[in-house]
C-alpha cells in the first residue's frame, strides 16, 4: 500500500490492532445506524451538526471507520480479505460505503412492494388493499398473458403443440451417433415443417373436429415463442447463405448479398414491420392474402438474417487462409470445402455472436404490436386499459420483465457454456 | 470452369429481376384498381395535423415535407442525446466492471445483466406508463434547484433567453477552431522539442474565456424565463414560460441510454482487457503515473478495439429510437410513417422515404466512425 496521509493513524504494532479494530467497527456501525434511523425512523441523531455535514454524516462516519480497520497483514483472514476487496483506499471506501448505503436505502421498500405488502389472494381489484404490488392482477390475467385472446377452453391445444415441438427439438440429444450427420438437415428443414404442420392443424384447427381459431386471437407469451422459434430456425440458414454470398468472388452474387445485408441492417425493425403490414400487400397479385402472422415471421426472419450473416462473416474472416488452401489442395470443391472444413470451424468461433443475435431477436418480438399482433407486452398494454383493472401497469411490466429476463439470461448463460465446450485452442 | 462461374450469377440475376418485376407489376395493377397514383407531389400539400413537440416552427398549415423535417429532427434529437449519455454511462460502467473493488464490480455487472436482458420496448413502456406516471401533478410538484419542476406532464425548467445569440455562437466556433490549432501546435512542439504545453488548461481558458468576453463587449446577454404555475380550470394546472421537456422524450432517452449503455460497457471492458498486461507494466516502468498510463498507453490502444462494436451500438440506438412511436413521441416513424401515411394513403412512397432516411443516417454514422477509426488505427510506416 502506498504511503498516504492517513498513515500516522496506522498501528505500528500488532498489539494496537484490536483498539483500531474496535474503534473502526464502532464508527462504521454508527454510520450505518445513523443512516438507518434517518431512513426508517425519521430520526436524525446528528441534528446538531450543520446541514450538509449532517446529511453526509453516515458516509463520513463509515468511511472513517473503514480507514481505521484498513490494517495491513492484520493476521485476521476475514479482515484481510475485506480490506483487499472493498477497502483498499479512502476513495474505494467511499464508493463501497455508498453502495452499501444505497442497498440499505432501496432494498426494504423494494422487498415490501414485491412481497410483504403485496396481495395475491382474491379475484378482484378490491382484494388489493396493501400498499405493495397487486399480484392478483397477474393471477387473474395470467391466461391472457400466456395465450392472448385464444379461447380458454381450447388452450390445451397450445400446450400440447408446445410439448410436442419441444419433444421434436430434443431429438438431437438422443439420436445414435450414426445419424448425427443428418441432424443439421433435420433441424433446418424437417423440424420447421413438422412444427408448422402441428401448429397449423392443432393450434389453428379447422379440421379433425377442432374449432378454427384465427391468428388474430393468438397472443401472449405463446405467440412470442412461436414467432421467435420460426424466425430463429429460418434466419440461420439464410444468414449463412448471405455470409457466403458476401464473400463470394462472383460479382453479381457478392453485390446482391451485400446490398441485401446492408439494406436490412440500415433500417429499424419497426419500419420493416410497417412495410410488411401496409406496403407488402400492394406488391402481391390482387386477391392473394397472406396471413399477418406469416408476413411478420418473414419480415423478422429477413431482418435478423442480415445480422446473422454479418456475425457468420466475422467467423469466416477469422479463419486463417491456410484452412482454405489446405481444403483446396485436397481437391475439394466450393461446397465440399465450406460444409466440411470452413463452416464447422467458423460457426464455432461465432457462437457468442449468434447467441447475441438470437437474444436480440427474442427481445425484438414485442414490436409486432405495430401490426396488431399482441404478444405478452401487447397484452399488458391491453389489460392496462381495462376499466376494471386500471392502475396496475407497474405489476404488469415487472411481471413481463421477469419473464423476459429469465429467458434471455438463461440463454446467454447457455451460450457461454456452449462457447467453452466448443473452444478449441489454436 | 467458365460455366461454373457464370451459371450461378445468371440464376441470381434472373431471380432478382423476376422478383422485382413481379412486385412492380402487381403494385402498378393494385394502384390502378384502387385509383392511387405514384408520386411525391403530396409533400407540398398542407399537412393539417398538429405535432405535440417540435424543434422548429410547425403547425397544421405547413406542408408534409415540413412535418417530415420535424419528425426527422425529433429522431435526431433523441439519437444524439442518447448516444452522448450512453457513451458516458457505458464508459464509467465498463471501467467499473474491472474495478479492484468487489462491490463496485458486482454492482456494475448486476446493472449490465439486468438491463440488457429486458426488451427495450418493455423498458420504454415501464418508464413511460409506470415510473413517470408516479410523478406528482403540476400543482403538487416541488421546486428543484430553484428553477425546475418534475411533474407527470413533463420536466419544466428555466429557458435561456439570448440577445445577439449569433455573435455568441460564432465566437464559440472560433474558440473551438483556436483550440484545434493550439492542440496541433502543442503536439508539434512536443515532438520537436519535447516540451509539454498545458493543453487542457489553455483549451478550457479559451473555451470559457472567449465566449465570456462577448458578454462584456459583444452585447450578448442571457436571461432566463422560469416556469410559473397557472390555474387553467378548477382542478387543472399548467406551467407558463420556461422550457418544457415532454415525458415521452424523458422516458425514451432514459430507456435508450440505460439499455445501450450496457452494451457499450461490455465493449469498453473487452477493449481494456484486450490490452496486454505487459503494456501497463512497461508504461509504469518508464515512470508514467497511473493516469498517464491510462491516457497515453492503454486508452489509445483500447479505443481501437472499442470503436467498431460501439459504432454498431450507436447505429442500434438510432434505429431503436423509432420505438418512440409506441409511446407517441413524435419521431420520424410516428409523424411520417404513422399520421402522414394515414392521411395520404401513400404507403409505398412514405415507407420508402422513411426507410431511405434511416439508411442515410446509418450510412452517415458508419462513415463518420470509419473515418475516426482509420485516424486512430495503427499507422504502419
Amino acid at each position: 500500500m502506498t504511503i498516504n496521509h492517513m498513515d500516522f493513524f496506522k498501528p505500528k504494532h500488532q498489539k494496537n490492532r484490536n483498539i483500531y479494530l474496535i474503534i473502526g467497527i464502532l464508527l462504521f456501525s454508527l454510520g450505518i445506524l445513523d443512516f438507518s434511523l434517518n431512513n426508517f425512523q425519521d430520526k436524525n441523531i446528528t441534528f446538531f451538526l450543520p446541514g450538509p455535514i449532517s446529511f453526509f454524516s453516515p458516509l463520513i462516519f463509515s468511511v472513517i471507520g473503514l480507514s481505521f480497520i484498513r490494517i495491513e497483514f492484520s493476521g485476521i483472514k476475514i479482515l484481510d480479505k475485506l480490506n483487499k476487496n472493498i477497502n483498499t483506499s479512502n476513495f474505494n471506501a467511499v464508493l463501497s460505503t455508498s453502495i452499501i448505503l444505497l442497498v440499505i436505502f432501496a432494498l426494504p421498500p423494494l422487498l415490501n412492494w414485491f412481497i410483504f405488502d403485496a396481495n395475491i389472494v382474491g379475484d378482484t381489484k378490491e382484494a388489493c388493499t396493501g400498499g405493495g404490488a397487486c399480484w392478483v392482477y397477474i393471477k387473474v390475467w395470467f391466461n391472457r398473458f400466456m395465450y392472448g385472446m385464444y379461447p380458454n377452453a381450447e388452450q390445451w391445444r397450445i400446450n400440447i403443440t408446445f410439448i410436442a415441438v419441444l419433444g421434436f427439438m430434443a431429438v438431437g440429444f438422443f439420436v445414435p451417433s450414426k445419424l448425427r450427420n443428418y441432424l443439421s438437415f433435420y433441424y433446418t428443414i424437417l423440424l420447421p415443417i413438422i412444427s408448422f404442420i402441428l401448429i397449423y392443424y392443432i393450434i389453428s384447427g379447422g379440421s379433425f373436429g377442432l374449432v378454427w381459431v384465427e391468428t388474430g386471437a393468438w397472443g401472449g407469451l405463446s405467440l412470442t415463442f412461436m414467432v421467435s422459434f420460426f424466425s430463429l430456425i429460418f434466419c440461420f440458414p439464410l444468414g449463412m447463405m448471405l455470409a457466403l454470398g458476401r464473400r463470394s468472388n462472383l460479382p453479381v452474387v457478392k453485390y446482391s448479398s451485400l446490398s441485401f445485408i446492408e439494406f436490412w441492417r440500415g433500417v429499424p425493425l419497426i419500419t420493416v414491420l410497417f412495410m410488411s403490414a401496409v406496403m407488402f400487400p400492394m406488391f402481391l397479385p390482387e386477391g392473394t392474402y397472406i396471413d399477418k402472422l406469416i408476413r411478420v415471421v418473414v419480415a423478422i426472419t429477413l431482418f435478423e438474417a442480415a445480422y446473422t450473416a454479418e456475425v457468420i462473416r466475422g467467423g469466416l474472416q477469422a479463419l486463417p487462409r491456410g484452412q482454405y488452401d489446405a481444403a483446396k489442395s485436397l481437391g475439394m470443391g466450393y461446397w465440399k470445402m465450406h460444409i466440411f472444413v470452413i463452416l464447422p470451424q467458423a460457426l464455432k468461433l461465432v457462437i457468442p455472436g449468434i447467441a447475441n443475435t438470437f437474444l436480440a431477436l427474442i427481445k425484438d418480438t414485442p414490436l409486432i404490436f405495430v401490426v396488431g399482433l399482441l404478444e405478452v407486452v401487447g397484452m399488458l398494454n391491453l389489460a392496462k386499459t381495462n376499466p376494471k383493472w386500471l392502475g396496475f401497469s407497474m405489476e404488469g411490466y415487472v411481471f413481463a420483465g421477469i419473464i423476459f429476463w429469465i429467458i434471455c439470461f438463461s440463454m446467454s448463460k447457455y451460450s457461454q457454456k456452449l462457447e467453452l465446450k466448443y473452444k478449441t485452442d489454436r | 470452369m467458365k460455366i461454373k462461374k457464370i451459371f450461378p450469377q445468371v440464376i441470381t440475376l434472373l431471380f432478382i429481376v423476376l422478383i422485382f418485376t413481379f412486385f412492380t407489376m402487381n403494385a402498378q395493377e393494385n394502384m390502378e384498381t384502387r385509383g392511387l397514383d405514384f408520386g411525391f407531389g403530396f409533400l407540398k400539400e398542407s399537412a393539417s395535423f398538429d405535432i405535440q413537440f417540435s424543434l422548429i416552427d410547425y403547425d397544421g398549415s405547413h406542408s408534409y415535407a415540413r412535418a417530415y423535417l420535424v419528425g426527422l429532427l425529433n429522431t435526431l434529437l433523441v439519437a444524439v442525446i442518447g448516444i452522448i449519455l450512453a457513451t458516458l454511462l457505458g464508459a464509467v460502467v465498463g471501467v467499473a466492471r474491472l474495478s479492484p473493488n468487489y462491490l463496485i464490480r458486482k454492482t456494475a455487472s448486476f446493472y449490465i445483466e439486468f438491463f440488457r436482458n429486458i426488451p427495450l420496448l418493455l423498458q420504454i413502456f415501464f418508464w413511460y406508463f409506470a415510473a413517470l406516471r408516479a410523478l406528482p401533478m403540476p400543482e403538487d410538484a416541488t421546486l428543484l434547484l430553484g428553477s425546475s419542476f418534475m411533474t407527470i406532464k413533463g420536466f419544466y425548467t428555466a429557458a435561456p433567453i439570448w440577445k445577439n445569440f449569433d455573435i455568441f455562437f460564432v465566437v464559440l466556433i472560433i474558440a473551438v477552431i483556436l483550440i484545434f490549432f493550439f492542440a496541433k501546435y502543442a503536439k508539434k512542439k512536443q515532438e520537436q522539442e519535447g516540451k509539454q504545453l498545458p493543453v487542457f488548461i489553455v483549451s478550457l481558458a479559451i473555451l470559457i474565456g472567449l465566449p465570456l468576453l462577448t458578454f462584456l463587449i459583444g452585447g450578448v446577454d442571457l436571461s432566463f424565463s422560469f416556469p410559473v404555475i397557472r390555474q387553467m380550470s378548477q382542478s387543472s394546472y399548467t406551467f407558463d414560460g420556461g422550457l418544457k421537456i415532454p415525458p415521452e422524450l424523458i422516458a425514451l432517452t432514459l430507456a435508450l441510454t440505460l439499455y445501450t449503455a450496457t452494451f457499450i460497457a461490455e465493449n469498453v471492458r473487452a477493449g481494456i482487457q484486450g490490452i496486454g498486461k505487459g503494456q501497463k507494466e512497461a508504461a509504469a516502468s518508464i515512470g508514467l503515473t497511473p493516469n498517464q498510463v491510462l491516457k497515453l498507453v492503454i486508452m489509445p490502444q483500447a479505443l481501437r478495439i472499442i470503436i467498431p462494436p460501439t459504432t454498431n451500438q450507436y447505429l442500434n440506438l438510432t434505429k431503436n429510437s423509432s420505438l418512440a412511436a409506441a409511446i407517441a413521441y413524435p419521431d420520424l416513424v410516428l409523424v411520417f410513417a404513422g399520421t402522414a401515411m394515414m392521411q395520404t394513403g401513400k404507403a409505398i412512397e412514405i415507407v420508402g422515404i422513411t426507410m431511405a432516411t434511416y439508411l442515410t443516417i446509418s450510412l452517415a454514422i458508419s462513415l463518420l466512425m470509419n473515418w475516426y477509426n482509420k485516424r486512430i488505427a495503427i499507422q504502419e510506416k
